[in-house]
């Protein structure tokens, strides 16, 4: 079985949200990146395991950035992924990071191609299914399982309200979700070997933009919080009645 | 030039979301528009009242198989020479609204946050830490509207219902089965949120909790920790790492409020924290404040609601 895994590279959770350049650009300054935690923690530690399962099979990540994306990368391959791609490009819109990973796996066979639900930067939850209809693939988001039995592919999605179980033919792209896998931490043979795993720069294809980020801005801060003594508690009840009106 | 709205209306009644969509959609293209949806649902002439002029419905297609979907939406859209099209972020959109756009060579605007100023959209960005402006450079548009983020319209209007005729070929995703998980009101939905966490010591103590939202008519949900600890089940995880919701009111026992978790849940209208420790970070994201043991504030919390259902 041959398994794509989308990783991207984003701000470390903690991180404080600044911009500059006029509130065009992120600052980076002092930054810590991580690799997009559903990406990292769910879509590749269940490639990982669906392969071990099979016995067989390659597991790539595929990354669009640029040279400072590279640790990011080895992170995956020390958790165990076989080879990383990096396709040269600096992330500007969702389109156009689909477009770069469709044109790189397009004539590969991936039997599945694994995305994050969203990136914790971004939001946007686009780029799996943007790049399954590249590929002309079946795509369910938000999985929360994924099991694989000959070519069968059974998944569960929670839906408002309740789980779907799915079952679809490979090939097939998921946008996964907490529930697929166990965060697995590399050991210091994975991040011994992930040094001389093979991490292949390819160039960026052209693409024409079709939609980018102007301006960011930061949300007004919150009022002063309005305490109400323990022994009087009931207030809360009546102020979010009379005064907040949202009961 | 004209605007088609997709929308997923299965359930009972017609969804809050779908409604908002269609109002939405109408408000873009400064009058009616056409509606898209699929499924068996009833009622749909009413959506007039939120400004579509007609509703075109795939009654065969039950499944969500993004790719029979998003050939409706495409259709409908070369029909009537579509340049906008708004979806819903949601579960349904988000299987549908990125492949349409990647089909139809669009730019895509994920969870807009509302009407567009100087066609910039507004989004969420970095869990809702900040927000971003986002500009579409291509002829054709697709706007997939975040939930609970404009007021429903109610004209006086009727949509006409059209059954949609062409075909979307075989499904290539079956439906094996649907679980229903929990009770009540699903999480992204809720207007009301009643959450706890690590401060309720275990899963024994959860009943107070249970009794607050179910007075309120409220959804529970839980930090990350309790749900990893199987305290209360996974789909009410809210966060960065679980769900993100915006209800109007989102009450927080118990819970440290962790960037992590706030990133899930700062976009609530309302936000009523309830912790022991006065140096709680929550109460620096929080609009009310009780500094109690979670043990001593729920009875008094619950009598309230009592005695404030009781007099309406
Ligand atoms: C990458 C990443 C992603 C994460 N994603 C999420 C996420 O999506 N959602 C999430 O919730 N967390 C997430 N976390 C975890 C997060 O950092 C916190 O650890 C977690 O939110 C803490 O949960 P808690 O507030 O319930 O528990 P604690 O931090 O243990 O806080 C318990 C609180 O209860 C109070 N308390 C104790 N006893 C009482 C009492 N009797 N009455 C009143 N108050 C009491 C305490 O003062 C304390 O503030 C993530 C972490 C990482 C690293
Ligand atoms: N620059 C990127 N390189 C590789 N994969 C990406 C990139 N950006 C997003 N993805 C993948 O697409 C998923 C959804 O991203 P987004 O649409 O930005 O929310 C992520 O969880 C990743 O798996």
């Amino acid at each position: 079985m041959k398994i794509l895994v989308l990783l991207s590279q984003v701000p470390d959770t903690t991180s404080r949200i600044a911009f500059t350049n006029n509130n065009t650009q992120y600052d980076a300054s002092g930054v810590t990146f991580i690799v997009n935690p559903y990406d990292e923690w769910y879509a590749l530690v269940r490639a990982l395991e669906l392969k071990e399962a099979a016995g067989t099979g390659t597991v790539t990540t595929i990354t669009v950035g640029g040279a400072d994306t590279e640790a990011t990368i080895r992170k995956g391959l020390a958790i165990g992924a076989d080879e990383a791609v990096r396709v040269d490009a600096q992330p500007t819109d969702a389109m156009q990071v689909a477009e770069q990973v469709a044109a790189y796996a397009k004539d590969k066979g991936f039997d599945l191609v694994l995305a994050g639900k969203e990136t914790i930067d971004h939001n946007g939850g686009q780029v799996g299914a943007m790049v399954a209809e590249l590929l002309d693939l079946p795509y369910v988001p938000l999985a929360s399982k994924l099991d694989i039995a000959g070519t069968t592919a059974t998944v569960e999605r929670d839906v408002p309200g309740g789980v779907e179980v799915l079952e679809v033919s490979l090939p097939l792209a998921i946008g996964a979700s907490k529930g697929m896998a166990e965060q697995r931490i590399p050991n210091m043979r994975g991040i011994m070997a992930a040094r001389t795993k093979p991490l292949t720069v390819v160039p960026a294809a052209a693409v024409s933009e079709v939609a980018r980020t102007v301006q960011f801005e930061l949300p007004p801060g919150k009022g002063a919080v309005k305490m109400i003594p323990a022994e009087d508690a009931g207030k809360l009840i009546e102020l979010l009645h009379t005064e907040a009106k949202v009961i | 030039m004209s605007t088609i709205v997709f929308i997923d209306t299965r359930g009972d009644k017609l969804p809050k979301a779908a409604q908002e969509a269609v109002t939405y959609a109408s408000q873009l293209a400064g009058g009616p528009v056409t509606a898209v949806t699929f499924g068996n649902a009833s009622n749909l002439e009413s959506l007039g009242a939120q400004g579509a002029s007609k509703v075109i419905v795939a009654r065969g297609v039950s499944t969500v198989d993004g790719q029979q979907l998003t050939k409706l939406v495409a259709d409908v859209a070369a029909q009537l020479n579509a340049t906008t099209i708004v979806c819903v972020h949601d579960a349904t959109g988000k299987a549908v609204a990125p492949r349409l756009a990647a089909r139809l060579k669009a730019g895509h605007v994920a969870a807009a946050l509302g009407l567009p100023v100087d066609s910039r959209f507004k989004r969420n960005v970095f869990s809702g830490k900040a927000q971003a402006w986002v500009e579409v450079t291509s002829p054709v548009k697709v706007i997939s509207l975040m939930p609970n983020s404009v007021a429903i319209a109610n004209g006086g209007g009727t949509a006409t219902v059209e059954d949609y005729a062409g075909d979307l070929g075989p499904a290539r995703i079956a439906v094996k089965e649907v679980r229903k998980a929990g009770t009540g009101i699903p999480l992204p939905e809720a207007e009301l949120v009643v959450s706890a966490g690590r401060g309720m010591k275990g899963p024994e103590h959860w009943a107070p909790v249970e009794e607050l939202a179910t007075l309120l008519g409220a959804a529970t949900a839980c930090s990350r920790p309790v749900a990893d600890m199987h305290w209360r089940p996974h789909h009410e995880h809210v966060g960065q790492t679980g769900v993100a919701i915006r209800p109007n009111l989102y009450i927080a026992i118990g819970i440290s409020g962790a960037i992590q978790h706030l990133a899930g849940v700062n976009q609530s209208k309302v936000i009523c924290v309830i912790n022991k420790d006065p140096e709680a970070p929550f109460f620096k994201a929080a609009d009310y404040g009780i500094v109690g043991d979670a043990f001593e504030v729920l009875p008094k919390l619950i009598e309230a609601a009592k005695k404030l259902n009781a007099e309406r």
